[in-house]
């Protein structure tokens, strides 16, 4: 008997608990948001930016913690939340590829979490109606915290556009490299359908045409052409992700993986 | 040995969790806060109570969840903490009694109607300055030192406050 010597591509695929799939997407594009906020800490153009990134991170992780528990339960491996973020490698994060991508500056921080929290709006408050309590209620809170995200995140992009040539070439290069990214938001998934037709999961494709209505608005109160990508990148649920989740993960996870079970 | 013991019922113990504060605003308790869903009592004296987080990130939950354990032990009743995230937690849940007590502690209370659609358009309340009442007072911060609050300065007193942001 001779063994593959190396691992099929499916390895990294979806495991055949679509429940457990959904659930962990949810939880890792919030974590995986929340860990690339968190890196301004310290670091943010003012003082008040800076506690408004830090306070952006704990809500996403608050979300993150409720649904990555959750999804450990679904598992029934005997994982937990802390477990599935810290010692799980990249190519099983589940998150959309537009969070992973670097802060680079504000200008375009701010254009991926408007682009983001915008979407998360939309999702959640459809999934607050998930016939899973769990999802619905995670969902139900995590809304109002995102409508702040959104608000916030919009009004420093119109901001930042109306500056100086600087601030505005900061906030085009926001929309024009992260645009490749935001078809993955709205691709359903063949896993999904089952989970959509019971009514727990909600088809995000039919989100699409809400969320760019308030892009198209935001570009155009910046006067900014709307961007197009000559072809969308997704990967997420195959575990094909950009190099910039890799360097991510070393940084948040190395504590747990050099002192195993460390606590305080 | 006098062995009996009063039956503990659901009003005492009420009673106890208004006396636990909130760790990041110690001049209401848990109860005004509105965080406390529900205490059950069953025949053998063990407590449950239903808590909510108000924020999902907030990190005074477990601090919180752990004080109310405390206040239910230390009387020497077995406590189970009970985690609730349906309906969700909003500034709204926050008792008229709290909201004088968290003036008078110089943090303006939220706007009513958390759920009113001028929050979720975004649109600022108009604020009242804790301390010396006047409504001329403008937003520093959307963010402050909590996950639950916003920097404010009255631009008449001139004294920066905090406001604790309606979700």
């Amino acid at each position: 008997m001779t063994q593959n010597k190396f691992a099929p591509i499916s390895e990294y695929g979806p495991s055949d608990n679509a429940h457990f799939e959904y659930v962990l997407g949810l939880g890792d594009t919030a974590l995986v948001l929340g860990q690339r906020m968190a890196e301004w800490l310290g670091k943010a153009p003012s003082m008040e930016l800076d506690i408004a990134a830090s306070n952006f991170s704990l809500d996403l992780f608050g979300q993150a913690e409720q649904f990555l528990n959750y999804a450990g339960e679904l598992e029934s491996e005997g994982r937990t939340g802390d477990d599935l973020a810290f010692l799980r490698d990249g190519m099983f994060f589940r998150n959309h590829l537009i969070v992973e991508q670097p802060n680079r500056d504000w200008g375009v921080t701010m254009v991926r979490h408007f682009m983001v929290s915008s979407f998360l709006v939309l999702q959640y408050e459809a999934l607050s109606a998930s016939n899973d309590e769990q999802i619905a209620g995670i969902a139900a809170k995590a809304l109002k915290e995102m409508q702040y995200h959104e608000r916030f995140s919009r009004d420093w992009v119109i901001r930042l556009a109306g500056g100086t040539e600087e601030s505005m070439q900061r906030i085009t290069r926001g929309f024009d490299t992260l645009w490749r990214f935001t078809g993955e938001l709205f691709q359903k998934v063949d896993y999904e359908d089952g989970l959509i037709e019971r009514g727990t999961a909600i088809d995000v494709s039919t989100l699409e045409a809400k969320w760019s209505e308030g892009v198209d608005a935001l570009l155009e109160a910046c006067g900014i052409e709307k961007p197009k990508a000559l072809q969308m990148i997704s990967g997420r649920t195959l575990g094909h992700h950009t190099e910039h989740l890799g360097h991510m993960l070393c940084d948040m996870q190395y504590l747990q993986r050099a002192y195993p079970g460390a606590s305080w | 040995m006098v062995t009996a013991i009063d039956t503990l019922t659901e009003a005492t113990v009420w009673r106890w969790l208004d006396e636990v504060k909130d760790p990041e605003v110690p001049v209401i308790s848990v109860v005004e806060l509105g965080v406390v869903r529900g205490v059950k009592v069953s025949d053998a004296g063990a407590v449950t109570v239903d808590v909510t987080p108000t924020y999902s990130g907030c990190p005074a939950t477990v601090i919180i969840e752990e004080l109310i354990a405390a206040a239910i032990d230390s009387r020497g009743h077995k406590v189970d903490i009970n985690r609730v995230i349906a309906p969700a937690w909003t500034t709204d849940w926050i008792s008229d009694s709290g909201r004088e007590k968290l003036t008078d502690y110089g943090i303006a209370p939220p706007a009513k109607n958390a759920e009113g659609k001028a929050s979720l358009l975004g649109i600022d309340p108009t604020l009242e300055c804790p301390r010396c009442k006047s409504t001329k007072t403008e937003r520093i911060s959307e963010f402050g030192s909590t996950a639950c609050k916003a920097l404010y300065r009255c631009t008449d007193c001139l004294e920066p406050f905090e406001y604790f942001k309606c979700i």
